[in-house]
C-alpha cells in the first residue's frame, strides 16, 4: 500500500480548506473557481471538472447566522452553476439554470449572497448538464449558533462519489442507444446452470420466461456500472485516511455525491451512531451499517477504542464496486479491503408498483404493465425456492388496486387476492419466515433490495429516524399531490406521472400551505427524490417527530409520503437525484403562488 | 492536456453536424429541446468465406433524433471479392417513432442500387422493437411495383456478460415477381446466422466469428437455379459489431 503523502495527511487531519476568508462582523466571503482538471481515479485517469482546480472536494465551512458571499468564477468553456444542496435560501440563489437564474457564462464570476439559517452537513454541486458526475461537487459544513452540540474529538467529511471513466454526456447517449449498455451484471448461461442446480431447470426457465415476458431484468439495480467509487476524491488504492487516538469520538459527515450509485457503508469492528440525517439532528440510533442514497447526508459518531486500523467500506447497492477508506491511529496504514458481497436480484415484490399503475392509460412511452392474466398464470412454484422468495409480496396490488401505503410490513392479506388463488395454494408459506431481508417498511415486503448488515447486525432504516427537534408544528396537510415515479427502461425515459419535464406543466403550490406528497414508485429502480428550497418531512408515523430531509429515496414497489411546509416563495426544482434519470425527464419545476413579495 | 481539448472540438463538430441533420426534421423536435440522441450501430461488418466465393458484407444504422422521433440511415450491402461493384446495395432513410412501450413504427424510403441490375425504389412501412423474451424484431413492408416483405429477428444469448451468442433470422417474401432480381412472388428467402461475439471495448467494439446460411424456396429457388447459381449457401464469417 502506498504511504500517505503529507498533503493528504493534512486533509485527513480535518484541516478546513478556507478560501480567502475576509472576516467582517457577520459576513464571510469565499472564492470558488470552476476548473477543467485531470481526475486520477487510480485505475484510470479522465478529464473532468473540479472546484478550485482540485479533485479533492472543497469543503465550505459556514456558521449558522452569518451572511455568506460566494464568488464563483467559471473557467470552463461552457455555462456552469452551483446549487447549494439542502440549504434554505432565496430562490434566486439556488443555482438551477432556467429556474433560479440564467447560469454562469464562461469567464464570468457570479456572486451568490445569502444568510445561513441552519446548521449541519450539506453539499454543493453544479446543476448544469452532467458537470456534477464529471466532478463538480463539494461539501458544506455549518456550525450551529453557539458551537457544536454534538461532541466529538475529530470531525471528518467522508464524501462519496462514483467516478466513471466516461464523461456524462457520453454515458447518457449510450444509455439512450441501449439502456443496458453499462449493465454487466446480467443473467448469463452460467447463472442459468447455477439456478437450475438450486431450483431445478424447469423452475429456472420459468423464472426467466416470466422476466422475459415483461422485458425486464432482475439484475437492473445499477444503471451505470464500471465506475470507481471514491472517498474525498480518493480511490481504494489512494486510501483516504482519517486519524484518531484510541478512545476518541470521531464524527464522520457522510455525503453521497454520486451521479447514480447508492452506497452501503460500514466500518467493520465499529458501531456507528447516527446523529444527523440530511443536516438535521435525529435522536441517536446505533447501527452496524447504513445505506446512503444519492444526495443524502448522514452524520455518524464512531469511537474506535483499539490501537489499530479500521476500514471504512462503502459498497455500491448493486455490489459492482466498493471503496475502502481508513481510520488509523497513525499515518501510513491501510485497512483491509473486503470482497464484494453477492449481487442483489430484484423480485416480483419490486414490481408491485408497476401493477398499481395498471389502471391508468399510460402514454406509449411508459412501460406497459403486465396484463393481469399473465400474472395469474405465473408459476409461483418457480419462485419459492429462489434467493428472494416472493412470499412477502403484497398481493393486494395484484388486483390492480392502488398500492397500499407502506406502513409497517403487514402479514399478507390473502382475502384481497384476486385471480391467483390456485397457484397461491401451492406456495410454500414457510418461506415467508425465511426471507433474508430484515423488516424495513421502506422496501416492498420480499424486495430483493432490502439491505442486511454485513455482520448480521443492525441496518439503518428510515423508520429509525426520529427528529430531535421538530422544525414545524405538526398539523394536517392541506392537500395531497400524487407523484407516480414512472419510466420506460428500454427507451431510458424517466418521468413523473408518465410525463417528462418537457411534456409537463409545473407543480403549483400555495404559500403557507402544508402539502402532502405521495410518491408511488411504479418503476423497478430506486429514486432519491429531492425538493429544492423546502424541507421534506418524511412520514414514518411519528407525527411531529418525523425526520426532516431534503432527499427521500423511494424504493421500487413502495409508496412513500412526505409533507412540506410551503414557507418560501419563487420557483424551485424537484427531481430524482440520479443524474441520468433527472436529465431523462424525472424532473419538475415547482412554482409557488402568493406569499410576501 | 491537449488531447482532451481536441476531442472536445471534434465532439462539438460532430454535435454541430448532428444539429444540422436535426434541423431537416425540425417539425418533429419538441418545444423544449432535450439532448439529441445520435449514434452508429453496425450489426454486421464481416468477411464471408463461402463455397469458392468470398465477400464483404455490412449492415448498419446511423441515427439521430429524440425519444419521440428518430431519423435513421440504414445501409446494407455485399461486395464479392474479385469482382467489380456491389452484388447488393440497399440504403434507407427511415423515420422511427414510438407506438407502444417496446415498439416503434417506421416510415421511410428504400433504394436498392446494386451494380449490373436495375435500380429499385420502395416506400417502407414497418415496426421495430423488442418482443417478449428479448427478441429484437424488424418487420417491414417494401412497397412499389416490386413489393416485398422482410422480417428480421435476433436474440442475444449471454454466455457470460461479455461473450454473447447471437442467432438471427431474416425472411424475405416477394409479393410480386421481380425477374431481374431473381424474385418470384411467394418464393421466400431465408438467411440464418449464428455469431459468437466478445465485447472487447465496452459495447463499442465486439469482434465475432460465426456461420451464415442462405436459401431460397419456391419460384425464387427456381429462378436462382435457372440462372445457374447455387441455392443454399453456407459461409463462415469473421467480423465485428460496432456501436458508437
Amino acid at each position: 500500500m502506498p504511504t500517505i503523502e503529507p498533503w493528504r495527511a493534512a486533509i485527513a487531519a480535518g484541516a478546513s480548506i478556507i478560501l480567502s476568508a475576509t472576516t467582517a462582523a457577520h459576513s464571510e466571503t469565499y472564492d470558488i473557481s470552476v476548473d477543467k482538471i485531470r481526475i486520477d481515479a487510480g485505475d484510470f485517469r479522465k478529464s473532468g471538472i473540479g472546484y478550485n482546480n482540485s479533485q479533492t472536494p472543497t469543503i465550505l465551512r459556514f456558521k449558522e447566522g452569518e451572511d455568506v458571499t460566494l464568488n464563483v468564477t467559471n473557467n470552463l468553456g461552457e455555462d456552469t452553476s452551483i446549487h447549494w444542496h439542502g440549504l434554505i435560501l432565496p430562490f434566486d440563489q439556488d443555482g438551477v439554470p432556467k429556474i433560479s437564474f440564467d447560469g454562469i457564462k464562461p469567464g464570468e464570476t457570479f456572486t451568490y449572497n445569502f444568510p445561513i439559517k441552519q446548521a449541519g452537513t450539506y453539499w454543493f454541486h453544479s446543476h448544469s448538464g452532467f458537470q456534477e458526475p464529471d466532478g463538480a461537487y463539494g461539501a458544506i459544513v455549518i456550525e450551529p449558533r453557539g458551537g457544536e452540540r454534538i461532541r466529538a474529538n475529530r470531525d471528518y467529511v467522508v464524501q462519496l462519489t462514483d467516478t466513471h471513466p466516461q464523461r456524462g454526456k457520453r454515458i447518457m447517449r449510450n444509455l439512450k442507444m441501449s439502456a443496458d449498455y453499462y449493465n454487466r451484471s446480467q443473467r448469463t448461461l452460467q447463472d442459468l446452470i447455477k439456478d437450475s442446480g438450486n431450483i431445478g431447470l424447469k423452475a429456472a426457465l420459468e423464472d426467466r420466461k416470466m422476466w422475459g415476458r415483461m422485458r425486464m431484468m432482475p439484475t437492473d439495480v445499477e444503471d451505470v456500472q464500471g465506475f470507481t467509487p471514491m472517498i474525498n476524491g480518493e480511490s481504494t488504492e489512494q486510501n483516504w485516511t482519517g486519524l484518531f487516538k484510541p478512545g476518541e469520538k470521531v464524527r464522520l459527515r457522510l455525503i453521497n455525491s454520486s451521479a447514480m450509485a447508492y452506497f452501503d457503508l460500514r466500518i467493520p469492528g465499529l458501531k456507528m451512531t447516527v446523529v444527523q440525517a440530511d443536516g438535521n439532528d435525529v435522536k441517536p440510533v446505533t447501527v452496524d451499517e447504513l445505506r446512503i442514497s444519492v444526495a443524502e447526508t448522514y452524520d455518524v459518531i464512531v469511537q474506535p477504542k483499539e490501537n489499530r486500523v479500521y476500514s471504512i467500506v462503502a459498497e455500491s447497492m448493486g455490489r459492482t464496486a466498493l471503496v475502502r477508506g481508513t481510520l488509523a491511529p497513525r499515518e501510513g496504514m491501510a485497512g483491509p479491503v473486503p470482497p464484494l458481497r453477492e449481487k442483489p436480484r430484484l423480485t416480483m415484490a419490486d414490481m408491485g408498483g408497476m401493477m398499481g399503475g395498471m389502471g391508468m392509460k399510460g402514454h406509449v412511452m411508459q412501460n406497459a404493465v403486465m396484463p393481469l392474466d399473465d400474472m395469474s398464470g405465473m408459476d409461483h412454484s418457480a419462485m419459492t425456492g429462489t434467493d428472494q422468495p416472493m412470499a412477502g409480496m403484497d398481493h393486494s396490488q395484484m388486483a390492480g388496486a392502488a398500492p397500499a401505503p407502506q406502513a409497517k410490513a403487514k402479514p399478507m392479506d390473502h382475502s384481497t387476492m384476486a385471480g391467483s388463488d390456485n397457484s397461491m395454494a401451492g406456495m410454500d408459506h414457510s418461506a415467508m419466515e425465511n426471507t433474508k431481508g430484515q423488516d424495513d417498511p421502506f422496501y416492498a415486503p420480499g424486495s430483493g433490495l432490502t439491505p442486511n448488515a454485513s455482520n448480521g447486525g443492525k441496518f439503518l432504516s428510515y423508520d429509525d429516524l426520529t427528529a430531535r427537534k421538530p422544525l414545524y408544528k405538526d398539523r394536517p396537510a392541506t392537500r395531497e399531490i400524487e407523484l407516480r415515479l414512472t419510466g420506460n427502461m428500454e427507451r431510458y425515459i424517466w418521468s413523473i406521472n408518465g410525463k417528462k419535464l418537457s411534456e409537463a406543466e409545473p407543480i403549483v403550490l400555495k404559500y403557507g400551505e402544508r402539502v402532502r406528497f405521495k410518491f408511488v414508485n411504479e418503476t423497478m429502480m430506486s429514486h432519491p427524490m429531492h425538493l429544492h428550497g423546502m424541507w421534506s418531512i418524511l412520514d414514518t408515523g411519528k407525527g411531529k417527530y418525523d425526520p426532516i430531509k431534503h432527499t427521500v429515496s423511494v424504493a421500487p414497489g413502495t409508496t412513500v409520503y412526505t409533507e412540506t411546509e410551503v414557507d418560501v416563495t419563487g420557483q424551485w426544482a424537484f427531481h430524482c437525484h440520479l443524474s441520468y434519470h433527472a436529465d431523462a425527464g424525472m424532473f419538475r419545476k415547482v412554482v409557488i403562488e402568493g406569499g410576501p413579495a | 492536456m491537449r488531447l482532451p481539448k481536441e476531442r472536445d472540438t471534434e465532439m462539438n463538430r460532430m454535435r454541430n453536424a448532428a444539429l444540422a441533420g436535426a434541423m431537416a426534421m425540425a417539425w418533429a423536435l419538441p418545444a423544449q429541446a432535450e439532448q439529441l440522441i445520435y449514434g452508429f450501430q453496425a450489426e454486421l461488418l464481416e468477411y464471408r468465406q463461402g463455397d469458392g466465393e468470398d465477400s464483404f458484407v455490412w449492415d448498419f444504422d446511423a441515427l439521430i433524433g429524440t425519444d419521440e422521433l428518430k431519423l435513421v440511415w440504414r445501409s446494407e450491402g455485399e461486395r464479392v471479392q474479385g469482382t467489380e461493384g456491389f452484388e447488393a446495395l440497399e440504403n434507407q432513410l427511415r423515420l422511427q417513432f414510438p407506438v407502444s412501450t417496446f415498439f416503434d413504427a417506421v416510415v421511410g424510403i428504400q433504394a436498392s442500387t446494386p451494380d449490373g441490375m436495375p435500380d429499385r425504389y420502395n416506400a417502407v412501412l414497418g415496426l421495430k422493437g423488442l418482443a417478449p423474451q428479448w427478441f429484437e424484431i424488424d418487420a417491414d413492408l417494401y412497397l412499389s411495383d416490386h413489393s416485398f416483405f422482410r422480417f428480421e429477428g435476433e436474440y442475444e444469448a449471454m454466455l457470460t456478460n461479455r461473450l454473447i451468442l447471437t442467432p438471427n433470422l431474416e425472411l424475405t417474401v416477394p409479393l410480386q415477381d421481380d425477374l431481374a432480381y431473381d424474385q418470384a412472388a411467394g418464393g421466400a428467402t431465408i438467411e440464418a446466422g449464428l455469431r459468437l461475439s466478445y465485447d472487447l471495448i465496452d459495447r463499442a467494439v465486439s469482434p465475432y466469428v460465426g456461420v451464415n446460411y442462405e436459401r431460397s424456396y419456391g419460384g425464387t429457388a427456381d429462378l436462382i437455379r435457372a440462372a445457374g447459381d447455387k441455392n443454399g449457401v453456407l459461409s463462415v464469417v469473421f467480423g465485428t459489431r460496432l456501436m458508437f
